[in-house]
């Protein structure tokens, strides 16, 4: 039977079919799907981990226990699972253990735009890249096959267009997924000194043995059209070649994009008079060419940034121009991202923003609180920085600084790894504000649980973490929680803790408007007859306010009821319909 | 030849659900059938843009520009935004609910004006209040249905199809506003 199906449910389908015993994970796009598709399947123990490097030691632990693991993130989010997962290239696997990292090329919901296949090469770890939902599915399962076979981690490398792309796939069964033994082997699995570095030279005899498997592999295939133009070219970038160049060239198609094949490439490009190297972002795959002696053409044509298309495909290799089509005749309106009617986060920017601070930001839906008409937001780097890099700023520009300066993080981000840089300020004798926007979920990526909200991945009831009794813990004891929504009293809050001359957390908490359980009775209205057209509401960002002709409006189809522009109004002027 | 078909509208306005409806129903005309979807921070009120391709064999997921048959649009400054990837002589179904971007909130920018003629200029038309139809069906949310409805009239694929898709793809207690937002879209 074939299904349309998400790269990312693929990837989900593949690891049941591969009998996998256990996924964590952290949410991050476009990765997230993944891990919420395996919920479909009973048989597997899945769950939401507070951030990446613990979910990757979780699958390490449950590989060494002898069941087949994995464990899903986004690049940014290998980042931060990077330090075990350098480790357990040198312990290897006994169950098959497999890290599935999704890149953003174009950042369409990311901070920066790294390539994760620098990672396999760092770290010695085969990496598989699928570019389509099939091979999404069938790598997945060869994935733990070569992890077995050469007792090592396996990466798959996604890009956004193979994870969030929907094509057909063949479903399949679930094979044996009975574990294996666990043997207590210090020399396998203790990584001190003496032990890894004999473990070391096993790791390079292992990325020999891949290399000769990816002179012969059926990952690496090449298809002969009889032409004299070669392309090389892997994942997603394949799809657009095909489109692009068709039956015109020939191509050597990498599944497996570390490590690479020396005599494959060699043996492809002696039969071409030009060879082009087609990958998005860095140059690996041409670097690797440059550095076995096969002339390509890459970078210097295509560019380092964003995504590719089919269209600049042909430009470049066929100098053949796109489809006629209308040309715009002018700049018209960009339509950026906003936060939602009835984002709880509005309502503590517009405090923040009144009271002229200085906004330590992090990474989430209130990112976009740097986004105009608010532009609250100062610094924005990666999850949790908006805590400690406060601390930095403090400790360098003094005490009165410090009083107009506050973190912002959300309450998922905080678990994270906010909380440690909490232990920091603390420790190291801080006075900074945190506010814990806690909106009962993550929501960036799609509304998945976490600690604090007393559910698990699969909505079964849990224990959960009481952020005010973890503050006070670590040594806070300045906590307050406050509706934002309150306006008056927030900033009344808000005044009071960046006032004192210690640490404070302020846990600013209304749930996400997105919720199902979130309704507002009514809709905002503008009584035209108050209204003295002063714009104050407009100063919110909320995209269901606008000015026509004059005439302030809200309209009904987007205002979701919240109130926040009733209570910010001057005259009165805005009432519930 | 493939069937290129581009679904744009503002995040949160149900392209999602517009594109799982379409590529299902294709799916079962024995196509192959690829979707190229948007999640994450750009759903967040941003233009949203899918892209579905079917046809005997489909590479890419994305449409490139001048390469759309069919442009679905939800709102009438995405209709022209996604107009350059409009085939010569192609579709455009657009619902003329206007939503003003930040930029224009701010003031930052204006709305452009005549959108609907310069689509008149540069396309096949169809505009529709569909809004007004998917309030007339029971709920304004089902704008997206309404604008399939008036998509699968014009494809080949038999009306009956069409509902059996949406049966099989939309939650139990929507199907009933869901199916009466088709038949007034399928109806104009």
């Amino acid at each position: 039977m074939k299904k349309l199906m998400l790269g990312n449910a693929a990837i989900a389908q593949g690891a049941y079919e591969a009998g996998v015993r256990l996924v964590s994970s952290y949410p991050g796009t476009p990765s997230t799907e993944i891990t919420e598709n395996i919920v479909k399947y009973d048989e597997i123990f899945v769950e939401w981990a507070p951030n990446e490097k613990v979910a990757a030691e979780v699958a390490i632990g449950a590989s060494i226990a002898g069941g087949r693991a994995m464990s899903c993130c986004k690049h940014v989010g290998l980042n931060v699972m990077a330090d075990p997962v350098f480790t357990v290239s040198y312990i290897g696997s006994n169950g098959g253990l497999v890290f599935c990292v999704a890149d953003d090329p174009g950042m369409h919901s990311s901070q920066n735009e790294q390539d994760s296949r620098h990672y396999a090469k760092a770290a010695k770890i085969l990496m598989l890249e699928p570019s389509d939902s099939s091979e999404c599915k069938e790598f997945t399962k060869i994935a733990y096959e070569l992890s077995e076979k050469y007792d090592t981690p396996a990466f798959i490398r996604l890009s956004t267009r193979v994870s969030h792309s929907q094509s057909l796939v063949e479903i399949g069964t679930r094979a044996n997924d009975e574990i294996k033994d666990y043997k207590k082997d210090i020399p396998k699995h203790v990584m001190m000194p003496a032990m890894a570095v004999k473990r070391h030279v096993l790791v390079e005899e292992r990325t020999q043995k891949l290399i000769e498997y990816a002179e012969n592999c059926p990952l690496n295939t090449i298809e002969d059209n009889g032409s004299k133009i070669g392309v090389i070219t892997a994942g997603i970038s394949y799809m657009y070649a095909k489109e692009a160049l068709g039956d015109s060239v020939n191509y050597l198609k990498l599944g497996m994009v570390y490590p690479l094949p020396e005599k494959l490439i060699k043996d492809f490009a002696a039969k071409c008079d030009k060879v082009f190297v087609i990958e998005e972002l860095d140059p690996f795959i041409e670097e690797h060419c440059n550095n076995i002696g096969v002339k390509v053409c890459g970078k210097k044509n295509f560019t380092l940034l964003g995504e590719y298309t089919p269209e600049m495909i042909a430009k470049v290799v066929l100098n053949k121009d796109g489809a006629e089509r209308y040309e715009l005749q002018s700049d018209i309106p960009a339509r950026p991202p906003v936060l939602c009617p009835g984002c709880p986060h509005r309502a503590t920017f517009y405090v923040l923003k009144k009271l002229g601070l200085t906004v330590s930001g992090d990474i989430g839906c209130y990112t976009l609180g740097a986004a105009a008409p608010l532009q609250s937001v100062d610094t924005t780097i990666c999850m949790g920085a908006s805590v400690s890099a406060a601390h930095g700023m403090a400790k360098i520009r003094g005490e009165e600084f410090n009083k107009k300066l506050v973190s912002v993080i959300g309450d998922s981000t905080f678990m994270h790894s906010g909380i440690t840089g909490l232990v920091d300020i603390v420790y190291n004798k801080g006075a900074n504000t945190v506010i814990i926007l806690d909106n009962s979920i993550t929501g960036m990526t799609g509304h998945q649980d976490n600690p604090t909200t007393g559910k698990t991945i699969r909505g079964e009831a849990t224990k959960q973490t009481n952020l005010i009794s973890l503050c006070k813990a670590v040594g806070v004891e300045r906590v307050v929680v406050c509706d934002p929504f309150d306006v008056k009293a927030f900033e009344a809050v808000v005044k009071e803790e960046t006032a004192a001359d210690e640490p404070s957390v302020i846990i600013a908490q209304r749930p996400c408007a997105l919720l199902k359980s979130v309704k507002y009775e009514g809709k905002c209205k503008i009584d035209q007859d108050k209204c003295k057209k002063c714009k104050k509401c407009m100063s919110i960002g909320c995209p269901a306010i606008s000015v026509h002709d004059g005439t302030v409006s809200i309209d009904p189809s987007q205002c979701n009821g919240c109130g926040l522009c009733i209570s910010i109004c001057p005259f009165d002027a805005i009432v519930k319909e | 030849m493939n069937t290129n078909i581009m679904i744009v509208g503002v995040g949160g306005q149900g392209t999602l659900l517009a594109s799982r409806i379409l590529g299902n129903c294709v799916l079962g005309e024995g196509y192959d059938v690829k979707v190229s979807e948007v999640h994450g921070m750009s759903q967040r009120g941003g233009s949203v843009v899918t892209y579905l391709k079917y046809g005997e064999k489909v590479y890419s997921p994305i449409i490139g520009k001048g390469e759309a048959d069919v442009i679905l649009a939800f709102e009438q400054l995405e209709a022209l935004r996604a107009l350059p990837y409009l085939k010569k002589g192609g579709k455009i179904i657009v619902n003329t609910q206007k939503i003003d971007p930040m930029p224009v909130i701010t003031g930052a920018a204006s709305y452009p004006e005549g959108i609907l003629d310069t689509l008149e200029e540069n396309a096949d038309l169809t505009a529709v209040d569909a809004m007004d139809l998917a309030s007339r069906a029971g709920n304004i949310k089902a704008v997206n249905v309404v604008l399939i409805g008036i998509l699968a009239k014009t494809s080949e694929i038999p009306y009956e199809k069409w509902v059996e898709t949406i049966r099989s793809t939309v939650p139990e207690k929507f199907l009933d506003v869901n199916l009466k937002a088709f038949d007034l879209g399928y109806s104009i």
